[in-house]
Parts: structure tokens; sequence; C-alpha cells
């Protein structure tokens, strides 16, 4: 039996250090996880983000990778749900060796995994938006955060209305996490700003008709309607507004950043304006904007190599594994204390804005990140200052 | 004031969808006793399928409706004929459990044909509001109620006025008289899961242009299609468009005059108070549901 075992464990060590050797020649890859909602009901989140971090990879291996050291991907499906998410990360950090992880895609997923990596010291880009998952920052040493905050979002819509006179609004959201988010976020805001909310009304995310709902806001002086959600029934509430001739402002969230629901929205949704990363609106956001060079190039790689729209989703995975990148170049090593430090004192041009990420702030990304955005002859358009 | 008057049209609309959804359930719980899990993705095969004939392949509206429903007619046949007929001892709990596998089996099918966002298709008709009455509605509504009007008239007339429909009863009053009085009785199971996918085809296909359609809709469509089947009454299918419509129509109410957060919580309410004093839902019998098995 004990020979046996020190047999076994002789000729696992040879092929270890066979590997190692044969591998030292090209210099070792750098492992990298990435933990996606790639099927399940956040498929539309982790699929671009998939598809985004393989293509940069490849892009990244092809030009001879990083200092000589090639990328390996590690990529688990958390299918939105957040063992599954804990799961994925333990096996990453264990099994697979990462020196840091991508995602997870959604809040509540990144947040059930930010124990794991802080315990493992590994550090993690979640793609998602919570402001929860990099605060406090005392707790959060590992944690960064690719998706700007929906305060930031609220800020910029209520700044907008401040400038247009509006003091009197409706929200209508959507009961999803998302909505309910941002419900309780325009709610904490409003004071700020001097806008009173008159009207506060959701809608389920299997609603066909929101016509009740838009009544109760237009029997109050509301002078704008805010629809904040992330699912295809907010399209419906451009059309119930023209449908009952409201001529009020109508303001979404950045959840309505989507052509398909542009689409579905139609003449509709015309003149209605909502806050988004630039990726969206990519042909209007100024020539000499420092931003403008790194959308162009995302925008065509990944259309010409999908041949599916980009959305900001794919933005925040493709920031996440450029900044890893950057961070092992600069480092020259893929110890994740150090590649953790790296992205502390990081400035980073990317999709979703200029990242300045600090001690304090492991987001990065401030409301000017944010640009606001119309739909003219059904294309997104910056709206300009 | 209109305002009852727009949220009765809301909740018309809303209502017609969970009255169809419930006649499908009714269909296959009359002729096999057992409530059929898959039904909600008839709903959402039926309006994606919809979807690609008419904004992929650009078919004329009329053709596809009838090319649609004829599909997922032939999906609901292929279901009872590969896993309900050949069950050797078709007890209620078993055949239950494989409508929930099959669900999974049409949600993951979807998925990989239709990928996984939301489709959208355009409104059968122009999408301009009509005015009646100082209240707006859209023409895709009056689609939805005309087509629920058409669906409920043949349902009456096929199983009233033709031999098939009068057999489909007979078993559903009692299969083994039906049996012994010569009604093939398997044919009838498999004829009722046609029309029962059919009736979900159409639904589905009347509300796509509304809410936009996604492989994974089916169980929230399904949800209160069976709320409404339990409160009108299981088996009963006139209970069931009655008690869709009166559903749809105390959810828009609610939300208009009371408040929106509690649109769904209320129509759950009504469910359980029908639940808690008739058993057997608003027009079912009370002693008809002490002799059912479920």
């Amino acid at each position: 039996m004990k020979i046996r075992l020190l047999s076994a464990v002789t000729a696992a060590l040879l092929i270890v250090f066979s590997a190692g050797s044969l591998q030292a020649e090209q210099k070792e890859a750098y492992h990298i996880g990435g933990v996606f909602s790639i099927t399940g009901s956040a498929a539309w989140l982790g699929e671009p983000e998939r598809n985004t971090v393989k293509m940069i990879a490849e892009e990244i291996n092809a030009k001879g990778g990083i200092n000589g050291h090639k990328l390996v991907l590690h990529i688990e499906d958390t299918q939105g749900s957040n063992t599954r998410a804990v799961n994925a990360v333990r096996k990453l950090i264990k099994k697979d060796k990462v020196c840091a992880i991508i995602g997870p895609s959604r809040s509540g997923t990144s947040l059930a995994t930010v124990p794991v990596v802080e315990k493992a010291e590994i550090p993690m880009l979640s793609c998602a938006a919570a402001a929860s998952i990099v605060n406090p920052p005392e707790e959060r040493r590992w944690v960064f955060k690719m998706g700007q905050n929906d305060s930031d979002a609220v800020r910029r819509i209520y700044e907008h209305m401040k400038k247009n006179g509006i003091k009197k609004i409706g929200i209508l959201t959507g009961t999803t996490g998302f909505g309910d988010a941002g419900r309780s976020q325009l709610k904490e805001l409003a004071d700020k700003y001097g806008i009173e909310i008159v009207a506060d009304e959701t809608y389920g995310p299997g609603d066909t008709d929101m016509t009740a709902q838009l009544i109760r806001i237009r029997k109050t002086d509301a002078k704008a309607v805010v629809n904040w959600s992330i699912v295809p029934a907010q399209s419906i509430v451009p059309k119930n507004m023209k449908q009952l001739n409201m001529q009020i402002l109508l303001y979404q969230s950045h959840g309505f950043a989507n052509h398909k629901y542009a689409e579905a929205a139609g003449k509709a949704a015309e003149g209605s304006i909502f806050p988004s990363g630039r990726i969206m609106a990519t042909e209007t956001v100024p020539e000499d904007h420092p931003q403008k060079k790194v959308l162009e190039a995302y925008k065509k790689a990944y259309e010409s190599t999908y041949n599916e729209k980009v959305t900001t989703f794919g933005g925040h995975a493709y920031d996440a594994i450029w900044i890893i990148a950057k961070a092992l170049e600069k480092v020259g090593d893929d110890d994740p204390e150090k590649i953790r430090n790296a992205i502390e004192n990081m400035e980073f041009v990317g999709i979703s804005g200029i990242f300045n990420f600090s001690k304090d702030d492991h987001c990065g990304l401030d409301k000017d990140d944010f640009e606001m955005i119309t739909i003219k002859d059904g294309k997104f358009v910056v709206l300009g200052q | 004031m209109t305002d009852w008057l727009q949220f009765l049209f809301m909740g018309i609309q809303r209502g017609a969808i969970y009255a169809m959804v419930a006649m499908g359930f009714n269909m296959i719980y009359n002729a096999t006793g057992i409530i059929n899990f898959a039904q909600g993705e008839f709903v959402v095969l039926g309006g994606l399928m919809m979807v690609s004939l008419t904004m992929v392949m650009d078919f004329s509206i009329v053709f596809a409706f009838f090319l649609s429903v004829g599909f997922v007619t032939i999906v609901g046949i292929l279901m009872e004929r590969l896993t309900i007929n050949p069950v050797r001892r078709p007890t209620v709990l078993r055949l239950i459990i494989i409508t929930i596998a099959v669900s999974m089996l049409f949600k993951g099918s979807a998925m990989c044909f239709w990928g996984k966002g939301s489709h959208y298709m355009r409104h059968f008709t122009e999408a301009q509001p009509l005015e009646i009455m100082g209240a707006t509605i859209m023409p895709q509504t009056l689609w939805i109620i005309g087509i629920l009007i058409l669906v409920v008239i043949g349902y009456v007339l096929f199983f009233n006025c033709t031999m098939t429909g009068k057999c489909m009863r007979a078993c559903a009053i009692n299969r083994d008289a039906a049996r012994l009085a010569g009604i093939n009785d398997r044919r009838m199971v498999m004829l009722s899961f046609a029309l029962s996918a059919a009736i979900g085809a159409i639904a589905g296909i009347i509300i796509t242009p509304l809410i936009q359609m996604d492989y994974a809709r089916g169980a929230l469509l399904g949800l209160k299609g069976f709320g409404a089947a339990v409160i009108g009454g299981l088996g009963n299918s006139m209970g069931a468009v009655a008690a869709g419509l009166l559903l749809g129509t105390i959810e828009a109410m609610a939300g208009g005059y009371i408040s929106s957060h509690y649109m769904d919580a209320i129509a759950l309410v009504i469910m359980l108070v029908v639940l808690f004093a008739r058993p057997g839902g608003l027009f079912g019998s009370s002693e008809e549901v002490r002799l059912k098995e479920f």
C-alpha cells in the first residue's frame, strides 16, 4: 500500500515537473478565470461577456501574449444562480489556480462570491452594477467593479431635469431587482435635486399594458415620467404614453440602452432620454473624446466577429480583461497581490468610461461616464450638454 | 371620467390571454385528469414561430398565423404520442412529472433555435390607437378580443355540434363508460393535446406584438392562466373564460384605483378566497370536486 502510494506520488510529481519544463521554453501561461451567467434568465448578460473575453484573449495571444506569456481562460457558467457562482469561483481558485477572475455578471452572484475571493485573496473584477459590491472599501480589498453605479444614472437624469426646470415627476419601475434598486435610488436622491415624486407606480415583468399606471401619473401634475426597468416589458411604456396622448417628457434608465427595446417601442420612443455608456452611441461620440478610438475598435471587432450588436455588458468584460492584461504587463508576474495593487493604482480608458481606481474607490467611474442619449430616427444619439 | 373604461380595456386584454391559457389547461385536464405544465411553452412556441415567419421570412400575417398554429399543434400531438401515450400505468402524478420534463425540453429547444434574447414582432395592423368614448385602445387589443370570441365560438360549436366533440365530452365525463360505448379514448387524449396546443399557440401569436416573446416566458404565462382555470373551476372551459376576463379586469381596476404595487397580490388573494369559499371554483360544483381524483 505504502509503495503504491509512493509510486503514485512520484509519477504525479514527474508529470508536473515534465509539464513545467516543457512550458518553460515558451514561458508559463497566465491563467484567468471568467464567471458569467451564460445560460439561464440572465443569459443576455453573460453571453456577450463570454464572447468578448474570448475575443480579446485570442487577440492578445495572437500578438504573442503578455511579455511572452500566453493567456489561458477558464470560463464557468453560473446560470445566474448564487450557489453555482460560489462553486465556480472556488473551482477556479483551487483547481485552475487562476490569478484573477472576471465576473460574475449579476449583482446578486457578485455579492455572493465576494467573501470567497476576499478569503482566497484573488482579485475579482465584477461585471455587475450594484454599489454594495465594492462598498465598504475596507472589506472589499480584492473586489473591483466594471459597471457604473445606479445612483450615477439617477444623478444624470435629475441633473438634466433640473436644467430643464422639471420639479415634479412620476416614476414607473419594474418589479425586478434592477427596477427595485432604481426605485429606491430615485426616491433617495430626489430631495437633493429639489425634485418631488408625485406618483410612484410599478409593473411586473409579464405585464402587457401599463395604461392604468400611466393614468394614475396623468392625474397628478407630474412634468416628466421616469421608466426604470431592464426587461422587455418596458418597451410598452412609451407606446402606452403615446396611446394616452401624454405629452410630458419620458426619461428611461440605462436598462433601456438596448437596440431591441428601442425597436420594439418604435416611433413612440423617439425623443425619450436615458443615460447610457457611450458604446451604445459610438457614432455620435465627438471625435476628440478620449474614449472614441477604443469604442470604435471594440464595436467593429465584436460586430464583425459575432455578427450581433455590441452591448454595454460586453463592454464591462472588455474593460475587465484589458485591465487585468495591463496589470500583468506592468507587474511582469502573476502574483495576485501585485496584480491587485497594480489595478488599484491604475488609470484606464475603457468602454464604460475612464477608470480611475483608488484605495477607496474600486469602481473608478463617476457620473460623467454616463452619457445622456436620446433616440432620433430609431438611432441612439448623444444628446450633448 | 373615462378612466374606468381605459382600465376595462386593459383588463380585458390581460384577461383574454389568461382565458385562452386556462382553456388549454382545461382541455387536457378533462381528457386525462392532469395539469399540463407545458401549456405555457405552447404559448411561447406559437409566439416565437410567428416571429420567425413574419419578421424573418416575411410571410403574410394570415398565412403565418395558420402555419404557426399548425406547427404547435403537431408539437402537441408529438408530445402526446411520444411521452404520454406510451406510459404503461398512467397515474396522475406520473403524467404530471412527464409534462414538467417536456416543458423543460421545449424551453431548452426554444433557447437553442431562437436564442436567448427577446423577439419583437410588428402589430397585426396599423399601431395607431383608436379612441372610444374618451378612452384609447390599440388595434392589437381589438384583435386579441376578436380572436378570443372566435375561439370561444369555435369551441362551443365543436363540443356541441360535432361527433368528435361529443365523444371528447363523453370521455371527460366518464372515460370507462365512453370506452364501453365504442369511443377510442386514447385518440381523444391525443386530440385534446392537439387542441390545447393550438389554443396555446393562438394566445402566443396574438400577445407577441405587445410583449416581445422570449424562450423563458412560458412559466409566467402559464401561472396566471392556471389561476384563471382554478377560479373558474378546473375542467369548466366557459368558467375559465369568464374567470380569466374577471381576473384581468380586477387586476387592472386594482392597479388603477388602489395601487399598481398590489396588482398581482390582489389576484392571488382572490384566488385564495375562491378556493376557501368554493373549492370547486366559481363556476364548478362542489359535489363534482369530491368525486375527482385531483
